[in-house]
């Protein structure tokens, strides 16, 4: 992974199975969220494969991209719906454009996925209608349009409130539960990633790799390493009382 | 080591201004006497007067700091004592800071709490062949990224004309009335401020021969091949490909583009291609216009300032115009949409990151186009002359 000739990570190696709900998590601008773009084929790595199910998505293309691409569902971090489309037309543009569905058909899919996230009624609404936490939960419900086998979330709770960062949470879990969708999720949230996570990779930004690998309550009591503790403990006890002691050697 | 009581300034008026005392103790001791207000709004005394003194004598190996007579203080003090710890650092002097506020203390100490990264340091501004160089790569990548662009805009077409282009004939239609009614407005008013200026000052020349009526000429062939697509194509560039830049700009900061191409559609296909068609659609349309309306903004001229009545200005107009005039001005009309179409849309969705990308994309897009169109109309074609002297009299 790299922009240009920075290196933002390198010897990644992860295993998501099926049906499982992974995070990826690290500190703020560890390369979380540009891992998930090489995931999604947004950006290519400088190196390495990313394999779905034994394909791998940068050494296909044409048709057979365009296919693998669609067996992956993204949420993205501000919703990123099309502003000039209401929710409806949102949900159903994925469907219009890869499914011989009638449009009466389409807005039937459209208005169940958009009851699935808990936005039944809202059909007719254009985003910028909407509350940040509604839109989040509409560009789930359109990420889910295609029933696809791979879910991405990218920082699904940042900017909402506790009570609806926690609805979202039961949401994807829900999700999991019903559809049996493998989830891949983007955060720093602790409550959340150690809500609903069921296997995680650590970014770390100073060695510039993955440094824990494993789930996440699994990682807080069996993990020996002072940065993954201290991240998942929220610095823990010992951080508060380091700077101080250093700046008063320099200052004092 | 020798610490001398901290002796209170002698200047009378310390209250009112910020001072700085510095007084060497021994060979290798400084005391800093601050007194008055350091606020930042105050003329806040140098650290180079520390530098100096530093530098004045001996090494220096301890350095007091005594703020007892600072009546206020805000981000100023801890500035200039960050500035002072520097500076004792580079010269291995020791800082006793004891007799400083508490909070000044916090301060100093959180801002030295994490060390500075290697790569924050200020870089120094690289020499000019090193910037030429980073800029030629730039200009080049930008190239490549533009050419990549082209070739995907002519692979749409390609999609669309074996009718496999995913785009929404809903979208067209609105890009559609967007270019074309919307900007009657604004064509209307500069062609026929155009046709009257061309005439005016046309005729105030032909006027000294007595051959007021070839102001018909003048300005229906330079309206027809060149002034109407230009102006048309300013004003397009100007008001339609900003919105295209801008459009776009916001879509790929809001991560909206990013979601078509997670779906395997392409932002090329869905949304660039019915801009583009829209506009090349339109433009002949508004260049016809633009041509009629300036011809009238001539014929208001000519008949009510030089003598000349409607139906000779029309007879004049109608003998001076053949239909290959106008093609001529459709024909680079056409060149001139795509052009607008292409390059607004291309600086839209080559912006990245924030708001202020968006910004940078619609004000390039006029900026570069404008440039673009006004040499092509100069060397593509020969003018007659009164449109060549009609070059020389605009600019």
């Amino acid at each position: 992974m790299a922009y240009g000739d920075f290196v933002v990570m390198r010897d990644l190696n992860f295993v998501v199975r099926r049906g499982d709900i992974f995070i990826i998590m690290g500190g703020s601008g560890c390369g979380k969220s540009t891992l998930m773009r090489h995931l999604i084929g947004l950006k290519r790595p400088a190196a390495g494969k990313v394999l779905i199910g034994g394909a791998s998505l940068w050494e296909t293309e044409g048709e057979e991209r365009d296919a693998l691409l669609r067996r992956l569902g993204v949420m993205y971090q501000s919703g990123a719906l099309w502003s000039s489309l209401t929710l409806a037309e949102n949900i159903g543009l994925p469907l219009e454009q890869f499914t011989d569905l009638s449009a009466a058909a389409i807005r039937e899919v459209a208005a169940y996925k958009l009851a699935l996230v808990g936005l039944a009624g809202f059909e007719d609404y254009y985003p910028s209608e909407i509350s940040g936490g509604m839109q989040k939960r509409a560009g789930v419900a359109r990420a889910m349009a295609l029933d696809p086998e791979i879910l991405f979330f990218d920082e699904p709770s940042a900017g909402l409130d506790p009570v609806s960062a926690r609805r979202l949470d039961d949401l994807i879990l829900e999700l999991r539960e019903s559809l049996r969708t493998t989830m891949i999720v983007v955060t720093h949230e602790l409550e959340s990633l150690m809500g609903i996570g069921t296997n995680s990779v650590y970014l770390d930004v100073e060695t510039r790799t993955q440094i824990a690998l494993g789930r996440p309550r699994g990682l807080l009591e069996g993990c020996r390493d002072a940065k993954v503790q201290a991240f998942l403990t929220r610095g823990g006890q010992a951080a508060p009382a380091g700077p101080t002691e250093r700046a008063n050697g320099e200052a004092g | 080591m020798v610490t001398l009581r901290s002796l209170p300034p002698e200047s009378p008026e310390a209250s009112d201004a910020p001072q700085l005392e510095i007084r060497r103790q021994s060979d290798n001791a400084l005391t800093l006497y601050l007194s008055g207000p350091w606020l930042l709004r105050e003329a806040v005394p140098s650290v180079t007067l520390v530098k100096e003194a530093l530098e004045a004598g001996g090494r220096v190996r301890r350095i007091l700091i005594d703020a007892g007579g600072v009546t206020g203080w805000d981000t100023a003090l801890p500035v200039f004592l960050r500035a002072v710890v520097a500076l004792a650092a580079e010269g291995g002097a020791h800082i006793d800071g004891s007799r400083l506020d508490e909070g000044v203390r916090k301060l100093l100490q959180l801002a030295a709490a994490v060390p500075p990264r290697q790569a924050a340091t200020p870089r120094a501004r690289p020499g000019l062949r090193i910037r030429t160089g980073e800029a030629a790569i730039r200009a080049w990548k930008r190239t490549a990224a533009f050419v990549v662009f082209l070739g995907e805009v002519v692979l749409s077409v390609g999609a669309l004309l074996s009718g496999r282009a995913a785009y929404r004939p809903v979208d067209f239609g609105l890009v559609l009335q967007e270019t074309g009614p919307r900007a009657l407005g604004i064509v209307s008013l500069i062609s026929f401020l155009v046709g009257l200026i061309l005439a005016f000052v046309g005729a105030i020349q032909l006027a000294r021969f007595g051959a007021q009526i070839y102001i018909a000429d003048l300005v229906g062939l330079a309206m027809a091949r060149e002034m109407g697509p230009m102006m048309a194509g300013i004003v397009m560039a100007g008001r339609t490909g900003a919105a295209f830049a801008a459009q776009l700009g916001t879509m790929q900061v809001n991560q909206e583009i990013d979601a078509l191409k997670t779906l395997g559609i392409s932002p090329v296909e869905f949304l660039v291609l019915p801009r583009i068609m829209a506009l090349v659609l339109m433009m002949p349309l508004l260049t016809l216009y633009a041509d009629l309306v300036g011809i009238g903004g001539g014929l208001t001229v000519s008949v009510s300032l030089f003598d000349l009545t409607l139906p000779q200005y029309w007879q004049e107009t109608v003998a001076a115009l053949t239909l290959t005039q106008f093609v001529i001005g459709l024909g680079k009309s056409v060149v001139y949409g795509a052009i607008v179409a292409v390059a607004g849309c291309a600086a839209g969705i080559r912006a990245s990151g924030s708001a202020s990308a968006v910004g940078e994309a619609a004000t390039q897009c006029p900026r570069s186009l404008t440039l673009r169109t006004r040499p092509r109309d100069a060397g593509s074609s020969r003018p007659p002359v009164p449109t060549r002297c009609m070059f020389r009299l605009t600019g």
